[in-house]
């Protein structure tokens, strides 16, 4: 029964992340694409060699970028719902539905956001060939130092709540979490491959719209996995009065 | 007076019952390692290293990997 549930939720998770994904596929498109389109223009009228094209616009900015941001929905989606597996019951007091928004903000933030804050995404012509290898290391140590943390400052916060009351236990596992990462983003080393004129204004709207697909993402994803959850978890109506007559398990 | 204390009421939600850490960690496992190779080839093959000779994975995810924010080139 539990390993059904387990799968069930796994399953879900991954349609709901297809479905975030779709969502955040239509951002990308609209928000993100004609900033994409104007970093390349910029590459092509100041660099003097001309690549061969492997993969045409046309076909990069439409079914590549779908295969990218579906298959990265669909993963984020699974990796979420086993994470959703392990905290529903054991974060406080949510219900499948809060529980799953709770999840993909926290994962809002520590994924992306925290990382990005660091390491912002790039358009096109932004960023050295040379330095990818060290580029890709630093993000992707961000990224899991800021999940593990969140996970030990979750861990943290549940530990202090008995004797410092849930609020102060999280106002000090919050406090925790910002400074480490705080300590992190002094000591890592900053990357800087902004090219000489490249416009501002651009590679503002280009990060803005990269953090707007993040948002739509895991926002999306949240809501509509949280509803699948709550539907396979409490198959009653959410109105019926059955709260009191079952006391909770332990 | 005294009812309108410690009974639940129903409104307040039940804390749902915890999923055993034997049932997640099988899938968790299996589903972890899979999810992450898929999350492997969006965001970094062809780029800091690679598993396939040439650049056409890089090149077909070229759009969604600066989109979401991946090192690209």
């Amino acid at each position: 029964m539990n390993s059904a549930t387990v799968r069930s939720l796994l399953v879900r998770g991954m349609l709901a992340g297809l479905g975030a994904g779709v969502l955040a596929l239509i951002a990308a498109y609209f928000l993100g694409e004609p900033s994409v389109d104007s970093a390349i223009s910029f590459e092509e009228a100041h660099s003097h060699e001309h690549e061969m094209e492997v993969v045409s616009r046309s076909l990069q900015s439409t079914a590549g970028l779908a295969t990218g941001v579906l298959v990265y929905g669909v993963a984020f989606g699974g990796i979420a719902a086993l994470a959703f597996c392990f905290a529903l019951g054991r974060v406080g007091r949510f219900g499948p539905r809060a529980t799953a928004l709770l999840l993909s903000g926290c994962a809002l933030l520590a994924v992306y956001v925290v990382p990005f804050l660091k390491y912002p995404a790039n358009p096109p012509s932004v960023g050295d060939p040379d330095t990818i290898g060290k580029r890709t290391g630093l993000y992707f140590l961000m990224m899991v130092l800021s999940v593990l943390l969140a996970i030990a400052a979750t861990i943290l916060g549940k530990r202090l709540a008995p004797s410092l009351g849930t609020w102060y236990a999280t106002v000090v596992a919050v406090a925790g979490f910002v400074l480490v990462i705080g300590l992190a983003y002094a000591f890592l080393p900053v990357v800087n491959e902004v090219p000489k004129h490249f416009p501002a204004t651009l590679l503002w709207r280009f990060r803005l719209s990269a953090l707007a697909i993040q948002t739509v993402l895991w926002g999306g994803f949240g809501l509509v996995f949280g509803e699948l959850a709550e539907r396979l978890l409490n198959p009653k109506p959410a109105t019926s009065t059955s709260g009191r007559a079952v006391p909770a398990a332990h | 007076m005294a009812q309108t204390v410690a009974q639940p009421t129903a409104t307040t939600p039940v804390v749902p019952a915890k999923l055993p850490l034997k049932a997640i960690a099988p899938w968790a496992v299996f589903f972890g390692v899979l999810m992450m190779l898929l999350l492997y080839f969006v965001g970094a093959e062809q780029g800091a290293t690679s598993v396939f000779n040439g650049t056409d994975v890089h090149e077909w995810v070229h759009d969604a990997r600066h989109l979401l924010g991946f090192p690209c080139h």
